[in-house]
């Protein structure tokens, strides 16, 4: 079998039984770890379904990481504290437990060698932390809350996104701001309404390095109404100028998820008041060749190592793993 | 007629409205009215109260503010924080109002039984329920009536932000309607830049001369009030800049925060230290029905660094013994999260913030559940609450406005007030 976007159905359909927040594979494509607003983690088995689950922050988990040994996993907390797991264990303990920022914990990235690990947070920093906890370097630059990290997987770079839209590109040895791309259609500022909706919600870059996604949302004419349509802003790598928009035609959400898949192809996991969808982009085509309408709202997704396989967190209480290739067999998507 | 009055008919209020209209651009001052039991009147002539209403436009969280439940299937990702008052926990999203709990108090079993931002917010400054064809004056006019004084040429209800009249005052009178106020004096009420300063002295000395000869032998409660209101309003051109808030030091609009609310809370400050009886500032907005979480984290940290600092401020200056103050919302938000992350219209079981006057300091009245689903204890509403406010101001909630010789209840005859919250 292979990749084929167009066949992409679900086949898992887990209940956790309440809302789920976040979600992420483990490299070794194992375990599925996922949080939700029942302040606890999950821990699915890719195997059988099986479900750990145990207590995790002093309140909700927003992102999630998992180093590339595939043997500690790492959560970010709206209680201001990044918490270092165990992946295995039945009730696992907290290995380390940080104060990492002033504020919510929004975004965690590991770098390819799992030599670092980036968090962002409200207090508008981005932070690295090594695989023992310790406090690496502060970056400063800013000013809005910082929504999403991304380790550049080749170079020494990180890319760092916040709500107002910016994205700025560190260098990692040094701490060194090299440059910002500015995704303003990623940000409204509704007067009206006093406030700032959007952001950065997550990044990718190409598999040839040429092309950096960011998505999120815009046409937010009410943003405490959740009237907005998901967006991706492309940008050239090389000279960092905007390459094109990519909308969710007709799509009412937020873009919360965005990545290349190895034919190419961008995937983004869209979820809002016009419901859950994985949409489908050629790189270089504005609008979705194809999409997949999944049920209730989408929080996050997570793409598997093998590549053919995406997890959903959904609002409903259930985890979704959706296989981008043809049904083995024509059959139901399986219930637990 | 001779001048035998103690006289308070609309027709005289709405007259001298008229009168003051071509001066000032329908800007109304002074006071005529007067509270149909004496007893009152005679409290209020101790001491000058006042109100402050800080609304909080399209329903205030109380789960993000004054009833958090953390770790609950409702709670949320914000956590609880100690107060200033032992044993008294607010949402985290406000830690330096926090420090001032001590001085508030919270209500949070309101039980308003409405999910509708028009209704609601007519339920919370009106005190009743909206009927047609039924008009009932704001708790800003109630204030201004009941709390105005003869020796204060400013108007007596302040709408910030805003830049109209309101048509609030139902049976006690335009007189008694907000004025929406943007931080700025009001239009019309500086000297016209051709008249010098000299030249408007001896036309008004002409003009007094003229009155005094004319009063001599034709004075009636019509002249009295024309000439009252002529003066009222040369002492409210003299006191313009009570209204232009940039007249404050760049250090406090640097402690207020450099935003609209900041700056309105400090033009608050300055209309309550001037001794306007009702103030109204609004923050916008907090009907989240999409991302409450994000949206209350922006709003409250507006909200908490201005607000905080105005209670501060209220208190050192010894202000605060005498005014109200309410932070207050249409409804509170549901505690169940949506699939949004955002929260919806409920009015069944939420929260208010009140302080000052008469208000007990450090005070937690009602109860709701462990999720906050349902009050529990002290279940109170909407008309409980206005009978409070009056309350707090040492008016007697029960009592009546005399209009044209009927009496008015100034609060719904229904409800009463929490009188365990009045010290």
């Amino acid at each position: 079998m292979s990749l084929d976007t167009k066949q992409t159905h679900v086949v898992h359909q887990w209940k956790h039984g309440k809302p789920v927040i976040a979600c992420c594979f483990d490299p070794k494509g194992r375990y599925l770890f996922t949080s939700s607003e029942d302040y606890t983690l999950q821990r699915w088995k890719m195997d059988d379904g099986s479900k750990v689950a145990w207590p995790a922050h002093d309140s909700w988990v927003r992102d999630i990481a998992v180093l590339p040994d595939g043997e500690t996993v790492i959560t970010a907390g709206c209680d201001d504290q990044i918490i270092y797991w165990p992946v295995e264990g039945e009730k696992p303990e907290p290995r380390h437990t940080i104060k990492a920022h002033e504020g919510w914990v929004r975004a965690l990235d590991v770098k390819n060698d799992g030599s670092l690990i980036a968090s962002g947070g409200n207090d508008n920093l981005v932070k690295l932390w090594d695989p023992q906890g310790k406090l690496v370097r502060e970056l400063k630059g800013h000013e809005s809350n910082v929504y999403s990290v991304f380790f550049h997987p080749k170079e020494d770079l990180l890319l760092s996104g916040d709500l107002g839209g910016m994205v700025h590109q560190w260098e990692v040895k040094t701490g060194n701001l090299v440059r910002t791309f500015e995704a303003k259609d990623l940000h409204t500022y509704n007067g009206g309404q006093g406030v700032h909706y959007g952001g950065i919600r997550d990044m990718a870059l190409s598999a040839d390095g040429s092309i950096l996604a960011c998505v999120g949302l815009h046409k937010a004419s009410n943003p405490l109404g959740a009237v907005n349509e998901p967006l991706i802003v492309q940008f050239n790598w090389s000279d960092g100028k905007e390459l094109r928009k990519q909308p969710g035609e007709g799509v009412k959400g937020i873009g919360w998820k965005v990545e290349f898949l190895s034919d190419g192809v961008e995937i983004c996991a869209s979820g809002g008041s016009g419901g859950a969808y994985l949409l489908f982009f050629k790189p270089t085509e504005v609008k979705p060749f194809h999409q997949l309408k999944l049920p209730d709202t989408i929080r996050d997704m997570s793409l598997h190592p093998d590549g053919l396989q995406v997890a959903t967190a959904h609002h409903d209480g259930h985890v979704r793993i959706s296989r981008m290739e043809a049904k083995v067999a024509d059959k139901p998507a399986e219930k637990k | 007629m001779k001048c035998q009055y103690s006289c308070q008919t609309g027709e005289h209020v709405l007259a001298r409205r008229d009168f003051l209209g071509m001066l000032t651009g329908g800007f109304v001052v002074g006071g005529l009215g007067a509270l149909a039991t004496p007893a009152v009147s005679a409290v209020l002539q101790k001491e000058q109260k006042r109100v402050l209403v800080v609304y909080m436009a399209g329903g205030l969280s109380q789960l993000e503010s004054w009833d958090p439940k953390p770790k609950t299937d409702t709670g949320g990702p914000f956590r609880a924080i100690q107060t200033a008052t032992p044993g008294t926990h607010i949402c985290e999203l406000l830690p330096k109002t926090a420090l001032h709990m001590d001085k508030l108090a919270l209500v949070r079993s309101i039980d308003t039984k409405n999910g509708d931002h028009g209704k609601g917010s007519y339920q919370m400054t009106y005190g009743r329920n909206q009927m047609p064809g039924v008009e009932y004056p704001h708790i800003g006019a109630v204030s201004a009536k009941a709390l105005e004084r003869s020796d204060n040429p400013l108007p007596g209800h302040i709408r910030i932000p805003g830049g109209s009249r309101g048509s609030d005052a139902a049976y006690l009178g335009p007189k008694y309607a907000s004025i929406g106020m943007n931080g700025k004096p009001p239009a019309n009420s500086a000297r016209a830049a051709n008249l010098t300063e000299q030249n408007d002295a001896l036309r008004n000395q002409f003009r007094q001369k003229v009155n005094d000869r004319f009063s001599l032998k034709r004075r009636t409660a019509e002249t009295d009030v024309y000439t009252q209101s002529y003066e009222q309003a040369k002492q409210l051109m003299e006191k313009r800049d009570v209204f232009d808030v940039e007249k404050e030091p760049a250090a406090e609009h640097g402690k207020y925060g450099k935003h609209d609310f900041g700056k309105h809370c400090l033009m608050a400050r300055r209309l309550l230290e001037n001794g306007i009886p009702f103030v109204q500032i609004s923050h916008s907005n907090y009907d989240t029905h999409n991302e409450n979480f994000n949206f209350h984290l922006e709003q409250l940290g507006e909200f908490d660094q201005s607000f905080a600092t105005l209670i501060g401020d209220l208190h050192e200056r010894g202000l605060l013994k005498s005014t109200l103050v309410v932070v207050m919302s249409e409804f509170g938000r549901t505690p169940r999260i949506n699939a949004r992350f955002g929260r919806d219209h409920w009015g069944t079981a939420w929260s208010v913030c009140l302080g000052g006057a008469k208000i007990q300091p450090g005070a937690v009245i009602g109860k709701t559940n462990e999720n906050g689903t349902k009050v529990i204890d002290r279940e109170v509403d909407h008309g409980d609450l206005f009978h409070t406010y009056l309350s707090a101001l040492d008016l007697d909630s029960r009592g009546s406005f005399d209009i044209g010789g009927r009496a008015q209840p100034m609060a719904d005859p229904a409800a009463g007030p929490i009188d365990e919250l009045i010290v």
